[in-house]
């Protein structure tokens, strides 16, 4: 019985929802609406990072890129294009998937560290190009992002905010979890488990693979739009190194391949930093101890290492 | 012809000092099939490590010893403290793991060094040297010449010692190597202490010439693992090689194209090379021959 | 000791960590003798650009520090709430609301570039609380924002401190060799902007990555353009050593201009000899030793030197300086206001008339919210590795 309410999707849909209605009123100002908004938007991203990862079995270590081109797509587009900000949202997402398919294509062919390398040299130069192209991005400055409005109403304020990033994050979930449970989403974890294996069964390997990519690029691209809008100014820092790797953290620490998990990764190392300015300078050191910590004794994540603490305690 | 000499001397000294961070690498790499992050910091430690003990009083050739003893200790704690014990884990969480440490050692040297830029004096003079209208420092020699011994040295060791040919030997089939009485655990200990007195050696050799901070760590590490990428992961020569081709293009693309876009020649090089021969210039893991 | 250790409110954040596992506590709010004065700051004393930030964050807990010793604020403890953003525009947008909202600030002395200062502007303007930035670009105060200030030159002072000498030495076709980092790329710009004033055409325009090692590809190009007569570098941090050196290195012939970016002892001690003859605009702090007894900026700027230099055994910097500035804007501000009150202290900002700062005196208005002219900058050249300022030059 308990089991069958730990793995069910509905009961995971259920719970988020339930969090997200617990936390406003909890919440003792409207600074930590701002930082659960920011968890619910990288919880986003990571959702997309764990179909590439939990259920393709694929890593990517530039992924912070297409944060950032979803991210200056709506700054970029409204500024210099002219372009309506809600149109400029949804065309950076589509952005993503595109680049991700012109990229994964023949990136995907490549394995294991191959692979880690070349979506590193990826995400480094879309950094780059958002450095270098000030006159179209605003250079390392960063770049002003018009406020939206839908409808005649002007998004504003951070309790609106934290619906709108919240209401995101749960159809991000839901479709999620409906991939998971397709028999793309199962003949993809047949693709985790043995490669070999799918394509003796006749699993187009190489389309699946690719399909996960641009799924994913599209969840970081909707992620980064979201951020843009919600702090109305970006820097190139967004698509950094060190927040790709936050990124993969955040899909490992909560537990790979699980829905759950990259919330709980995000909220974990979107939280701590704000926990850890109690050290002050030693903050970095064991931010690094952390996640080394983490990766050690609970390689499985938080959150599979919480069920089987429940289910083996199960009746 | 004079513009050309002065990039390849340029491309060369860098170039050298990403050969050495990949030669790091891929010993790790072919002991153990971890990618380690932490590789540059190794050159930091080296780097800062000679300035702070230079700084404290020591002389300099001391304060050189004691920073590459230094190294070699935070290689071995990395690897019993942080690999070993997540021996069997995806490679994606020892990525991650090492990611970790390198964010840890910042963060300490932070603390036990500063947050400032320092130097070096070069170890035989500022002068430069003019050879055909391009002129470079004697430094420039001293890193090319430091990475030539290195090489040699680290090919003397692996073929003509006992605990060298252990490693090769682990490298090639780790099972097999148990089989006839390796100690694996010591052969892989040994594999990050080494890369780490190469990472340290870089980084004093290369400091007079770029200065070193805590965090130059980051910076040489992704040059280090594109360099050993190019050059197809698991063979020193081709790590070698990846390096000094990655100098080279950087400098060249600097100095005939433009200078926008420098960091990101180590990348589309990957990408060209990987499209191109998905294992890399040198082929995958010559090494299994022996 | 500075007041920013364990506070009840990164308690009650660390503890939001517990929220998802819905065991969610609220940490009593604490209740010190004397209620303190709250100043916060964001600074970026990690990341890319901590060679600026680490000062900064150094030179206000020793103010702080400092001015709780002499018995504190209108006879109140102030208590500095400093954050971290490691450079991360949206981290720092995080504390500035955390600031705001959580901690409850009077004022906020901070910024360290130019992105995470622009990010953090719309919390303090929509809170209507003052916020006195540390960076250099000309958009955080033009156009004027009610409550934002700042306190360094902004980089078009800079490019005109140098086209003014390069003019007096009639040299007019220049290469330039500039950082791409924030501070490279807007002071670059500035440059251009400013360059057709002066008669200054560049015929030479490269530049290099923030942790690039070596120069010699990009300062070859220049060496190798005909009719170049002078190289301007704007850029901060190790780059502008490197350039120096690498300068040095190839035998160029021509002037080298740095910028402010580089007012630290510790460019010269970096730069080795190749710093020889290299010139560059500065604010008086470095060479406090050296002015003259008569100098409205004497007393400050030596006494900023001693103590920051006493407390930390390294050489101050531009960007300490103008964190100093900063917060001693804002304390003369709160004691001529007589008030916490945020939009009274905003008030007395915009008030400040002769204010004898490290980096110039400032004459803040309505419509100036900077308030430094060029002459708050001296050009400066390096003789024996030491500063030397450049007679005649000085307005």
């Amino acid at each position: 019985m308990l089991a069958a309410v730990v793995t069910s999707r509905l009961a995971t849909l259920l719970f988020l929802a339930l969090v997200i209605a617990v936390v406003p009123v909890l919440a003792p100002s409207s600074f930590y609406l701002r930082v659960a908004s920011l968890v619910w938007i990288f919880a986003l991203a990571a959702l997309g990072l764990t179909i590439l990862m939990g259920y393709a079995g694929q890593v990517s270590l530039g992924h912070a890129g297409f944060l950032g081109i979803g991210a200056y797509a709506v700054a970029v587009g409204p500024a210099r294009l002219g372009l309506d900000p809600l149109l400029s949202f949804f065309l950076g997402a589509a952005l993503c998937g595109l680049v991700a398919y012109a990229v994964g294509k023949p990136i995907l062919r490549l394995k294991g560290y191959y692979l880690a390398i070349a979506t590193l040299g990826f995400g480094l130069i879309v950094a780059l190009v958002l450095h270098s192209e000030a006159a179209v991005t605003g250079g390392p400055d960063g770049i002003q992002v018009a406020r939206i409005t839908l409808f005649g109403w002007r998004i504003s304020g951070a309790t609106t905010w934290y619906w709108v990033t919240a209401g995101a994050l749960m159809i991000g979930a839901a479709l999620a979890l409906n991939i998971a449970a397709s028999p793309s989403g199962r003949t993809l974890r047949a693709l985790h488990d043995s490669e070999v294996a799918a394509t003796g069964v006749g699993v187009d390997v190489a389309a699946r693979k690719l399909a996960a990519f641009v799924v994913s690029a599209v969840y970081a691209g909707v992620a980064g739009g979201l951020l843009a809008l919600m702090n109305g100014f970006i820097t190139p820092e967004t698509a950094s190194f060190m927040h790709s790797i936050e990124l993969v953290a955040m899909v490992i620490i909560g537990g790979t391949g699980s829905v759950l998990g990259a919330v709980v990764g995000s909220a974990f190392l979107t939280v701590l930093p704000q926990a850890l300015t109690i050290l002050q300078e030693y903050e970095q050191a064991v931010l690094g101890l952390l996640i080394m910590v983490f990766m050690i004794f609970l390689p499985a994540g938080i959150v599979s290492s919480l069920k089987r603490f429940v289910l083996d305690r199960a009746p | 012809m004079s513009e050309f000499l002065q990039l390849v001397f340029s491309g060369l000294t860098v170039g050298a000092v990403y050969a050495l961070v990949a030669l790091g690498f891929t010993l790790v790499y072919n002991a153990s099939d971890v990618i380690n992050f932490a590789q540059g910091d190794f050159v930091m430690i080296g780097g800062m490590g000679t300035v702070f003990l230079a700084a404290a009083g020591f002389s300099l050739p001391l304060a050189t010893l004691i920073a590459i003893l230094a190294a070699v200790v935070v290689g071995l704690l990395l690897h019993r403290l942080a690999v070993e014990p997540a021996r069997g884990a995806s490679p994606v969480t020892l990525i991650m793991i090492t990611i970790g440490a390198s964010i840890f050692i910042k963060g300490v040297a932070q603390l036990v060094f500063d947050k400032q830029f320092h130097s070096l004096p070069p170890f035989s003079g500022a002068d430069p040297i003019s050879i055909g209208g391009a002129s470079f420092l004697p430094q420039s020699l001293w890193v090319i010449g430091g990475t030539l011994a290195i090489l040699i040295a680290l090919w003397l060791f692996l073929e003509k010692t006992l605990l060298g040919k252990a490693l090769l030997a682990t490298a090639a089939n780790r099972l097999a190597a148990l089989l006839v009485g390796i100690n694996v655990r010591v052969v892989l200990a040994l594999a990050f202490a080494v890369s780490a007195a190469i990472g340290a050696v870089a980084g004093i050799l290369v400091t007079p010439i770029t200065l070193t901070r805590y965090d130059v760590g980051t910076l040489f590490a992704l040059k280090g693992f594109a360099a050993a990428m190019v050059g197809g992961m698991g063979h020193p020569v081709g790590a070698v090689a990846g390096g000094l081709l990655i100098g080279l293009m950087e400098a060249f693309g600097a100095g005939y194209v433009s200078s926008t876009y420098k960091d990101a020649v180590a990348f589309v090089m990957i990408l060209v090379v990987l499209f191109a021969m998905p294992q890399g210039l040198f082929g995958r893991r010559s090494l299994e021959r022996v | 000791m500075s007041k920013t250790a364990v506070r009840p409110s990164a308690l009650r954040a660390g503890a939001f960590a517990a929220l998802v596992a819905a065991s969610f506590m609220a940490a009593p709010s604490s209740v010190l003798a004397a209620d303190p004065i709250k100043i916060g700051s964001v600074v970026s004393a990690t990341g890319p650009a901590s060679f600026l930030g680490d000062p900064e964050q150094k030179t206000l807990k020793l103010y702080v520090e400092a001015l709780n010793k002499k018995g504190g604020l209108m006879g109140r403890p102030v208590e500095l709430v400093l954050y971290d953003d490691g450079g991360d525009a949206n981290k720092a947008r995080t504390f500035a609301t955390r600031l705001i909202e959580d901690d409850k600030v009077i004022a906020m002395v901070g910024g360290t570039t130019t992105g995470t200062t622009m990010a953090m502007i719309p919390v303090f303007e929509d809170a209507k609380v003052a916020f006195i930035s540390l960076a250099g670009a000309i958009e955080i105060v033009e156009p004027v924002r009610a409550f934002v200030f700042k306190t360094p030159h902004t980089d078009k002072t800079a490019c005109q401190k140098i086209f003014e000498d390069l003019k007096g030495r009639k040299l007019t076709k220049i290469g330039m060799i500039s950082g791409t980092d924030g501070f490279g790329k807007s002071m670059r710009a500035q440059c251009l902007k400013v360059i057709g004033d002066y008669g200054i055409s560049v015929l030479a325009d490269e530049s290099y990555g923030p942790s690039d090692a070596d120069m010699t590809p990009q300062l070859n190009k220049i060496k190798n353009t005909a009719g170049v007569q002078a190289l301007v570098n704007p850029g901060f941090g190790q780059g502008p050593a490197i350039v120096t050196r690498n300068y040095a290195q190839l035998g160029i012939s021509v002037p080298l201009y740095q910028s402010h970016g580089v007012a630290s002892k510790s460019f010269i001690d970096l730069a080795g000899a190749a710093a020889e003859g290299v010139r560059l605009p500065a604010p008086a702090l470095l060479i406090a030793d050296k002015l003259a007894g008569t100098d409205p900026q004497k007393a400050v700027v030596t006494e900023y030197k001693k103590s920051y230099e006493s407390a930390t055994g390294q050489p101050v910097s531009t960007f300490g300086g103008y964190a100093y500035d900063g917060i001693q804007i804002l304390v003369s501000a709160i004691e001529r206001a007589k008030s916490v009150e945020p939009q009274k202290i905003r008030d007395a900002v915009e008030a400040t008339k002769n204010h004898v700062g490290t980096t110039g005196i400032y004459n803040m208005s309505a419509k100036d919210h900077l308030g430094l002219g060029t002459e708050s900058f001296r050009m400066l050249e390096i003789r024996k590795g030491d500063w030397v300022p450049l007679a005649g030059v000085q307005n």
